[in-house]
Order: structure tokens, then C-alpha cells, then sequence
């Protein structure tokens, strides 16, 4: 029997589970509004190592560590490792890999990466090809404006449309099987995202780049589901920014799509505070990936939401396209979670 | 297939009209004022060092202004090396930038930032990434005017 529902979702019927998840985040963050609610904190940007890139990998691998004896479990135990990130090559996620010693394959959808990795995730777990898996990304503001932009210490300013890339890492144990049973948070459904690109050309306004790709990725699962809004508790995206957000909701009325603003929870716009002084908001794999591990999915796990489209969006650009002059690539893949009341 | 090329260039257009409507906008007004007094400030500084060299120690105008660019570039690159002179930048935009102590910045900045990378490739290689263009086409125009009064002397 296929799994497949129309264009681009597909459903997961045996519902894999969410066994633990793990948080860890910088100063500034830990600053912000949800601050309390993640892991751990890490005060020092450098994180005890000698450079910004070993201090994000180091982030990374604590958050995989942490989420899996949050579960009661060994390393050992996890049969597969999804990870990705925002550096060349995802060097974060693969040096990670080499000191976690568990079977990985590498992900690339920018700051997309970790919705992406819980649907292929989910998808493996529903398919019978692992019991227990992790996804995990990870992105630290120093390396992220090193790679992207200019030297730290370059006295510039930034434009109201710019994001600040979060220092954060999220772990997300996934379980199939039997394993799954125990789970108060389960995934149901997974819808791939199509790559847009609107033409935007400017990468200090990555919001207006991703913004077409998650109105389309929601239209596509509403579309593909027969689901709409008022299906759902939230949609949580995932790090679109002010603005983003703002465009994603002029760009689905456009296509006829009613949208209850208060149900719109964009992980870049609550990370941070209007006082912290982001302009747009947070952006980055970690914004996303550090928000639903301390909020949202403890918040379904407890039942306080009871169903939930989450799509972290993610800029396909590289530094050489912006020299070049080319315009912004954006995807969103979402995928579909629901809170499971024990014994049911 | 021109109709499809046509109906994309209007979905970029419409697109980008509804980006620049709802989009936050610099403030002009507060940055021109902001530049104008942390840019001002500098220069005073710079006038008030030449005048010390020039009369008190007594220079001579070509080498107190000399002795000033140094001055300058050594505070820029101390502040830079301190992290202040990044916020002095966030506050005065081009203020900061247009006088030597941002020329100053933009080479002790990618320095500080690629040390890890080593001395040649990491150091060497990248010290002028931001500066280079500046120097390039500095350098590159004064030839071009150099040239033109050469012969506008010999005509």
C-alpha cells in the first residue's frame, strides 16, 4: 500500500515517536524570551575550544550526547545519525559524526535541515529501516559570519532586514517500531519542499527569500492532507524572521488561504527579544532546531498542543552565488507531529 | 515559452513590490547625523594630533601629517584589537568608515578573524580582503591621474 498522499506528503502510519530531544544554546539566547526553557547554556562563544568552528561541532556533539541520556540510552544504541549544518562541506556535522561513532548520513538544506532530517527520519523509522535515530543540527553566529559576511571585528552595520544567526544545537531521538509506543509525541505525516526562488538577490534579507517556499510547502501539505489552520494548534516555522513572517502571511492570502496570525509561531521571531536588537530575528539551523527541542515538543508532549505543522525553512545561497549576483534559492519541509495520550 | 519567461519576470516584480512595502526601512535621517558627528569627531581628532606634531614639536606640515596618519592607525587598530571599534560602527555607519581609521579597521579585522588559519594562508592571504579593492582601484586611479597631468605638464 502506498504511503504516498498526493503531490508531495506522505503519511506515516505506523506514527514514529519522539523518544528524547536536547537543547543547547549561547548567552545571547539564553538572554532571550525563552531562555530558561533550553538545556544547556554555553557562556563562552568559543566553548573550551581553540576555534569558533571546533566550538559549533563540540555543540553539536553535547546535544547528541544529552539527548540520548535524556532517553536512558548508550550511543551505542542509535542505529542511525541525520545531521547537517551550515558550514562548507557540513564539517560540524561530519567531524561530530567521527567522534560520536555512529552510522551518519550528512544533510544539506541550510536552516531547513532539521525538518528535513525528522521527515527523512520519520520516513525511515516508518519504513522498518531504524528503531532509534537521531536528527541534529547545529549553527554558532561566529562561524556563520565568517563563512557568510565579514570579520567580526569590521566596524559595519547591519540592515533592518538582516537575521542574526543563532549559536544553538538541537537533538531529536526519533523511534520506530515498538520503541515508539511509549511516545507522547509522534509524527504523522511529511511534506518535501519544491525549491523557490522569487528572485530575491539580497542575502541580508534571507526572510524575503524563504518566505514563497514555506507558503508553498503549507499550501502543499493543506492541499495533500485536506487539512487547513484550524487543523492545527500551531504552524511553527522556522527561522523567516519579522519580515519573513509578515510575507508569508500577505503571500498565503494571496492564495486564498485564511490565516489565524496567532497560530503563525515563527522560531526566529521568539528567540530573541525586540530589545536584543536582531533587526529581523534569529536565523540559523540552530534557531529552529534549539526552539521546538525547549518548546515546542515538550509543549507536545505534554499535551498542551495537540497537533502541530513544523517547517524550518532554509536559503539555498553560497557566498560565490551572492558575489555572482545570483538570486536566493529557498525550501521549507514540513513535517506533521501529534501528541499522543498514553495508551492510545 | 516567452509567456512563461514573461509571467515569471512579473511574478518577480510583484514579489519584490510587496517585499519593499512591507519591509523595515534604514533610517536616513538618524544615520546621516550619526556619521556626520562620529566622522566629524575623528577628523577633529586627526586636526587636533596634526597641530600638536605641526607647532608644538615642531614637524614641519608634511611630516605631522605623516606622524598623524600613524597616530590614527594605530588607535583604529588598537580599538579594533580592544572589540570597540566594531560598535563604534554600528553606531556611525560610514562615519566610521570613510576616515583612515576605518581603512585601518577593515585590514587588523579579517587579520584578527583568520589568525587560526595560520600565518601565510590564513593572515597573508586574506589581510587585505576587504582593503584590497580600496588599494586596487586607489592605487589603480592615481596612475590613470598621474598620467593625465604628466602630459597636460608636457602639452
Amino acid at each position: 500500500m502506498s504511503k504516498r498522499m498526493g503531490a508531495q506528503t506522505v503519511s506515516l502510519p505506523s506514527r514514529p515517536g519522539v523518544l528524547a530531544f536536547a537543547s543547547i544554546v549561547g548567552q545571547k539566547e539564553s538572554e532571550g524570551p525563552y531562555g530558561g526553557k533550553f538545556d544547556r547554556i554555553i557562556e563562552d562563544e568559543m566553548n573550551g575550544q581553540k576555534s569558533f568552528e571546533a566550538a559549533e561541532r563540540a555543540m553539536l556533539e553535547d546535544a547528541v550526547r544529552l539527548c540520548v541520556s535524556k532517553a536512558g540510552r548508550q550511543l551505542s544504541d542509535v542505529q542511525l545519525l541525520l545531521a547537517g549544518d551550515l558550514l562548507n562541506q557540513i564539517i560540524s556535522a561530519g567531524f561530530a559524526a567521527r567522534s560520536l561513532a555512529i552510522p551518519f548520513y550528512g544533510l544539506y538544506g541550510a536552516c531547513s535541515t532539521i525538518s528535513e532530517s525528522l521527515s527523512i527520519g520519520g520516513m525511515l523509522a516508518d519504513g522498518g529501516f531504524a528503531d532509534v535515530l537521531v536528527c541534529a543540527t547545529c549553527s554558532h553566529f561566529c562561524t556563520a559570519e565568517r563563512q557568510y559576511r565579514t570579520p567580526l571585528e569590521l566596524g559595519t552595520q547591519r540592515t533592518p532586514t538582516a537575521q542574526w544567526t543563532v549559536t544553538g544545537s538541537g537533538a531529536v531521538m526519533l523511534a520506530g517500531g515498538a520503541a515508539a509506543k511509549s511516545c507522547a509525541a509522534v509524527l504523522t505525516h511529511a511534506t518535501c519542499g519544491k525549491v523557490l526562488d522569487l528572485g530575491i538577490t539580497d542575502a541580508n534579507n534571507m526572510g524575503a527569500a524563504m518566505a514563497p517556499a514555506a507558503c508553498d510547502t503549507i499550501a502543499a501539505h493543506f492541499a495533500d492532507t485536506g487539512r487547513g489552520f484550524d487543523d492545527f494548534d500551531l504552524v511553527v516555522t522556522g527561522d523567516l524572521g519579522h519580515l519573513g513572517r509578515d510575507l508569508l502571511i500577505e503571500l498565503l492570502r494571496e492564495k486564498g488561504v485564511k490565516v489565524p496570525e496567532e497560530k503563525l509561531f515563527d522560531c526566529g521571531c521568539e528567540i530573541f527579544s525586540p530589545r536584543q536588537d536582531t533587526h529581523s530575528g534569529g536565523s540559523g539551523c540552530g534557531c529552529a532546531a534549539s526552539m521546538i527541542c525547549a518548546h515546542i515538543l515538550p509543549e507536545l508532549e505534554a499535551g498542551h498542543l495537540n497537533r502541530v505543522l513544523f517547517l524550518a525553512t532554509g536559503a539555498l545561497l553560497s557566498p560565490t552565488t551572492t558575489m555572482q549576483g545570483e538570486s536566493i534559492p529557498g525550501v521549507a519541509h514540513a513535517v506533521a507531529l501529534e501528541h499522543r495520550k498514553a495508551g492510545a | 515559452m516567452e509567456t512563461k519567461s514573461h509571467n515569471r519576470a512579473q511574478q518577480i516584480e510583484r514579489y519584490a513590490g510587496l517585499v519593499a512595502r512591507l519591509a523595515p526601512k534604514s533610517d536616513m535621517a538618524k544615520g546621516v547625523v550619526r556619521a556626520f558627528l562620529v566622522g566629524g569627531l575623528i577628523c577633529t581628532l586627526g586636526q587636533g594630533i596634526t597641530d600638536f606634531f605641526a607647532y608644538k614639536m615642531e614637524f614641519g606640515t608634511q611630516a605631522a601629517s605623516t606622524a598623524t596618519s600613524i597616530c590614527l592607525i594605530f588607535l583604529s587598530a588598537l580599538l579594533t584589537g580592544l572589540g570597540v571599534y566594531d560598535r563604534i560602527g554600528k553606531f556611525a555607519g560610514a562615519g566610521s568608515i570613510v576616515p583612515i581609521t576605518g581603512f585601518a579597521n577593515s585590514v587588523v579585522a579579517p587579520a584578527m578573524e583568520f589568525r587560526r588559519e595560520g600565518l601565510v594562508m590564513g593572515v597573508g592571504a586574506k589581510l587585505f580582503t576587504l582593503a584590497g579593492p580600496v588599494l586596487v582601484y586607489g592605487i589603480g586611479s592615481s596612475v590613470i591621474v598621474g598620467l593625465i597631468a604628466f602630459f597636460m605638464e608636457v602639452m
